[in-house]
This record gives C-alpha cells, sequence and structure tokens, in this order.
C-alpha cells in the first residue's frame, strides 16, 4: 500500500466519522470546504517558506563570493611581496570555500524546483477548492438531506485524496527547509570564525575529496597570478 | 485511467500503457528488495516521466479519485522500501 493510500485511508476514515455523527450533510460539506481552504493557507505559507530560504542561500552565496574575491586579492598582493607562503594558505582558504559554493548552487537550484512544484500544487488545489464550492452549493440547493448523503461521500472521496497530497507535499517541503536551515547555520558559523577544515562534514572520504580538489584549484591559480605578475 | 503523482497532481493515461508502467514498477520492487538505489532512483525518474510524457494533465477543476497514486520522484530509499514492496504499486 503506497504513502498516499495509507494517508487517504486516514483521512476518509476521519471524513466517515465525522459525516456519521453530523446530521446535516450541509454541516459536512462546510466542515470540508473550510479544512480545504485552511490547507490552502498552509501551502501558500509553504511557498513564503521556500522563497525565503532561497533568499536566504543567495545571501550566504553572494558573502561568500564576496569571501573568494577578497581572499584572490589577499594572494596576489602576496605573490607582489615575494610571499608564496601566505598565497598558498590564501588560496587554500578560498578552495575551501569554493566547494562550499559549489554545494550552495546546487541547494539554490533544489529549491527554486521545490518552489515551482509547491506554487503548481497551490493553483491546482486553488482549482479544485472553488470547484468544490460550486459543487457543494449546487448540492445543498437540489438535494434533501437524506439524498445528499450519498453526493457528499461522492465529492468527499476525491478531494480527501487531493488534500492528503497536498498536505503530504507541503508536510515533504518543510522537512527538507529544515534539513537546509540546520546545514546553512553550520556553514554561517563556520564562515564566521574562520575554520574551514570541517568544511564538508564528517564524511572522510567527502572531505579527502575536496581537499584534493581545492589543492589543484590551488596550484592553478598561483600558476595563473604568478604569470599575470610575471613571476 | 486516472494517475496520480504524489506532488504533481492527476494525469489521463490509456489503460494500454499500463503493462508497461507495470514492468518498471516490478522493476522498482526488485531493485528495491537488492538494496540497488541509484538503479531504483533511475527506475522511479523513469516511471514518472514515462507518466507524464504519455498522459494528459487532468482539468484542474475536476475532483475524483485517482486509480492508481504514484510517489513522489525525491521518494527517499528508507521510504521505498515500505512502498514498493509486495507487487509494488500495480497488481499483477
Amino acid at each position: 500500500m503506497g504513502l498516499l493510500n495509507r494517508m487517504s485511508t486516514v483521512v476518509k476514515a476521519k471524513m466517515n466519522t465525522i459525516m456519521d455523527r453530523v446530521e446535516d450533510p450541509n454541516e459536512t460539506l462546510d466542515y470540508s470546504y473550510q479544512k480545504q481552504l485552511d490547507l490552502l493557507q498552509n501551502v501558500k505559507r509553504g511557498v513564503a517558506e521556500v522563497a525565503t530560504s532561497k533568499k536566504r542561500l543567495e545571501l550566504q552565496k553572494a558573502k561568500l563570493s564576496q569571501k573568494m574575491d577578497q581572499l584572490d586579492s589577499q594572494a596576489r598582493e602576496a605573490i607582489k611581496s615575494d610571499r608564496e607562503d601566505l598565497a598558498r594558505q590564501a588560496l587554500e582558504r578560498k578552495g575551501a570555500l569554493s566547494v562550499q559554493a559549489e554545494s550552495l548552487d546546487q541547494q539554490i537550484a533544489d529549491l527554486d524546483q521545490e518552489q515551482a512544484k509547491l506554487e503548481a500544487t497551490e493553483r491546482r488545489l486553488s482549482a479544485k477548492v472553488e470547484s468544490f464550492r460550486v459543487k457543494k452549493e449546487t448540492i445543498k440547493a437540489q438535494y434533501s438531506a437524506a439524498e445528499a448523503q450519498v453526493k457528499v461521500t461522492e465529492s468527499l472521496t476525491g478531494i480527501s485524496e487531493e488534500m492528503a497530497d497536498v498536505g503530504l507535499a507541503v508536510q515533504r517541503s518543510e522537512d527538507k527547509i529544515e534539513t537546509m536551515k540546520a546545514r546553512s547555520e553550520a556553514l554561517d558559523e563556520l564562515v564566521e570564525k574562520g575554520t574551514l577544515e570541517e568544511f564538508n562534514g564528517s564524511d572522510d572520504i567527502r572531505r579527502e575529496l575536496a581537499k584534493i580538489q581545492a589543492k589543484s584549484s590551488v596550484e592553478s591559480d598561483l600558476a595563473r597570478l604568478k604569470a599575470e605578475e610575471g613571476k | 485511467m486516472i494517475i496520480r503523482i504524489m506532488g504533481e497532481g492527476q494525469f489521463l493515461v490509456s489503460s494500454a500503457l499500463l503493462d508497461d508502467l507495470n514492468v518498471i514498477d516490478n522493476r522498482i520492487v526488485d531493485y528495491v528488495a537488492k538494496n540497488d538505489e541509484a538503479s531504483f532512483k533511475r527506475e522511479l525518474s523513469s516511471l514518472i516521466l514515462t507518466i507524464k510524457g504519455e498522459g494528459k494533465p487532468l482539468d484542474e477543476t475536476e475532483i475524483v479519485e485517482s486509480d492508481i497514486i504514484v510517489p513522489p520522484g525525491d521518494l527517499t530509499f528508507d521510504e521505498a522500501k515500505r512502498v514498493f514492496s509486495g507487487c509494488g504499486l500495480i497488481e499483477d
């Protein structure tokens, strides 16, 4: 049984309990409609949250780029004054930052996609909620309470599947943002402290790879600067 | 036949496509059982692309239940272990 099957079973079970309790099916329709509006608000909040997180990462990326430029010109200064050791140090730090900047670019692209997906979800739910509202009023106007029962059940099953899907999409998006937030806060802290050694987390192989990558970029940057400065 | 791709809406798909989808579905179950995460990811995205490519998005104002529900493309491997077991999403 799929994720959503399970979820929509739960939603349906809840709906059934409510419908059994409520004597007037019209009340059930209104109740479901209210829930749909609440969910729509949730999706809107989700979209805003993704946008905010993206903004935050973009700012962080800008800060990193600025720092990298700074390190680059420091290295140039060091070369000018024949201090290759200092230039190397600056370029090593720059290399570590550039690995981090790449990972930020990837995260920003991921959030971009997430935002587009949630916006599409919001649009779909919004269309369905409006369509449900019209249907609800038609049912109220055309059927007696007893007759309405069947129609109510019909219209509720379809919408509860949609609601389960949207609810889960919002929840998944929130989880993703939480993970990114934690990573981005850790990065902030590292940049502030200037301790760049632990940049790539606890994974030894990844850290080693990052080191190698950083090293080769140090060498090529060093060669470039030397050539430019005629050393 | 109506298929929902979670987080991406519902698609109207010809029943003739069901056999093709079932083949992919069974492959996914197989890869999940073998703990082959890379192949699982590839097949899940192929399942989703096939549905989107062959199907037609359902009118957004329509409110209907789906015949099949496909999990989202970013499903984690741990979640997959719960979803793709037995005969998968589509009954054999």
